[in-house]
């Protein structure tokens, strides 16, 4: 073998010496980002192109996710509540739940499952085809025009469609509460946001953007790196889809720790 | 060839994958407006060479001197401007697949020139799709093209920067008989028109004695022969070379 190889030994075993160059691999791949993200030439046109695709074309799917989302979880918390005589505060303890948890969550998890693998799908399809090769050859650089555009728009698009979703469910919950509970439109908006603090918001549209940027690096990273054909092309869609959701998962939890931690302050 | 001006300088390359060698102790001189052909079986390395040429793999020992300069020693900036004066089509046309031809034409050009009018463009886009033959697929999609346009579409990407060397990986992997003569005129005529210097990776023995000055047998890791064809087929000693010149001439 010729001097100057790059080839690896394994340090105490295959799959430990895997694991850890990949996490090095994603690290890196972050940290790259970030370096890249503020350097010139920016690429707004397909930001704003990925904007577009991530955040209106969700819209139908999460719009009915959000509306059945509110009606359900109207519908199964009524017992509960009539049981004390409380359905009065319904708005209430539906707006805590979607503004806190339910909608970023949802979201999350619905984008992550459309956008995460179609991001993923696209590039490790570009990256099997060459047409990554094609870019960086022709002294372009594709990092910026694949990853940092399409990471920035899932981080700016994911609070947005959180927001929308918190409104279509509040919207479906009224229209449950409408129905059973004859409580007008003014009444219900006045009971949820008096029910919503400054905090909620804040964190919901915070750990929005965190789950945003998971989304998009995670399916860029797993598009990025992916091989073997159109087998790789799948794998990576499939993981981008099932590493965002863990992820999610996970910053939902440590969120939720923080803002406990910040309200008992 | 002695008093022409080198384009390329390959001394003593290496390259492996794992524990695969493919390139081990590759020497190759590329001179000013040629067409080098570099033939070999697949997995030989041939695409592997024309890759370190470009940056987009590296050496793990010896040198590759493109225009002068080595490329392994570039930082990014010097990188992409080396990059510029070199075209690269790749085996599967590479176009982008969100892209029509017009916005895959359109896209390393308006990164890399400044200060050029839509009017500029435009007339540099359907100046050369008229070079390749395909005026009419401006506003189509890759998904509506044949291989063969869509080798041709690579081509004209690749030469809207006015490259000084082109890379044709396996140009005519693929494609049906006539097409393959198109595309084979096709890199000639390109030579001629644009004065560029060519290295064809190919295992096609025709399109290789359509195309090809000199060619440049890759066996072992190495090159074998290089000359003309002329030079090196009709009387090839090594049984592999032979086999070659047998399997493309005489079995098909």
């Amino acid at each position: 073998m010729a001097e100057g190889s790059d080839v690896r030994k394994p340090l105490l075993s295959k799959k430990i010496d895997k694991f850890f160059t990949g996490l090095a691999d994603a690290w890196n791949f972050v940290r790259r980002f970030f370096q890249e993200v503020f350097l010139p030439p920016y690429e707004f046109k397909e930001v704003i192109h990925q904007c577009y695709r991530i955040g209106v074309e969700s819209l139908p799917l999460i719009s009915l996710t959000g509306f059945i989302v509110g009606i359900v979880f109207t519908n199964q918390s009524r017992p509960s509540l009539s049981e004390f005589g409380a359905t009065s505060w319904l708005p209430s303890l539906i707006s805590i739940a979607v503004v806190r948890a339910m909608g970023p969550l949802v979201t999350a998890l619905i984008a992550a499952g459309k956008v995460g693998s179609s991001i993923g799908a696209e590039i490790g399809s570009m990256k099997v085809t060459e047409q990554i090769d094609a870019m960086e050859v022709s002294a372009t650089n594709p990092f910026k025009f694949l990853v940092v555009t399409r990471v920035l728009a899932t981080t700016f698009m994911i609070p947005m469609l959180v927001m929308y979703t918190d409104f279509v469910a509040l919207i479906g919950s009224f229209i449950n509460v409408n129905k059973n509970e004859l409580v007008s439109l003014s009444t219900f908006f006045v009971q949820v946001f008096d029910s919503i603090s400054f905090l909620d918001v804040f964190s919901s549209v915070l750990k929005s953007l965190v789950f945003g940027f998971t989304i998009g690096i995670v399916g860029c990273y797993k598009g990025y790196n992916s091989s073997k054909g159109t087998e790789g092309v799948g794998r990576a869609a499939n993981s981008a889809v099932v590493m965002a959701m863990f992820l999610i998962f996970i910053e939902e939890l440590l969120s939720l720790q923080i803002v406990n931690a910040i309200r008992s302050l | 060839m002695g008093n022409r001006d080198v384009v390329v300088e390959v001394r003593n390359l290496y390259k492996s994958f794992g524990d695969l060698d493919v390139l081990m102790g590759v020497d190759l001189d590329l001179y000013k407006e040629e067409n080098l052909v570099v033939l070999g079986r697949s997995g030989t390395g041939k695409s592997v060479l024309i890759k370190i040429m470009v940056g987009l793999l590296k050496q793990d020992s010896g040198s590759m001197k493109v225009l002068g300069r080595e490329v392994s020693d570039l930082n990014t900036k010097e990188l992409n401007a080396l990059r510029l004066k070199i075209g690269f089509s790749f085996q599967n046309s590479a176009l982008y697949d969100s892209m029509t031809v017009r916005e895959n034409m359109e896209f390393p050009l308006v990164r890399n020139v400044k200060n050029l009018t839509k009017k500029d463009i435009t007339y540099k886009i359907e100046e050369l799709l008229d070079a390749v033959g395909l005026p009419q697929t401006i506003n189509q999609m890759p998904s509506e093209l044949s291989g063969g346009q869509k080798k041709r579409i690579g081509v004209a990407r690749t030469l809207i920067l006015n490259p000084e060397i082109m890379l044709y990986d396996e140009p005519t992997a693929g494609l049906d008989p006539i097409t393959c003569v198109d595309i084979n005129n096709l890199i000639n005529e390109v030579r001629e028109r644009y004065k560029t210097t060519s290295i064809v990776i190919t295992h096609d023995l025709a399109c290789a004695k359509m195309t090809g000055d000199r060619m440049a047998v890759l066996l072992d890791g190495q090159f074998k022969s290089i000359g003309t064809f002329e030079e090196i087929f009709p009387r090839a000693e090594d049984e592999r070379v032979k086999s070659f010149y047998d399997y493309n001439f005489i079995n098909s």
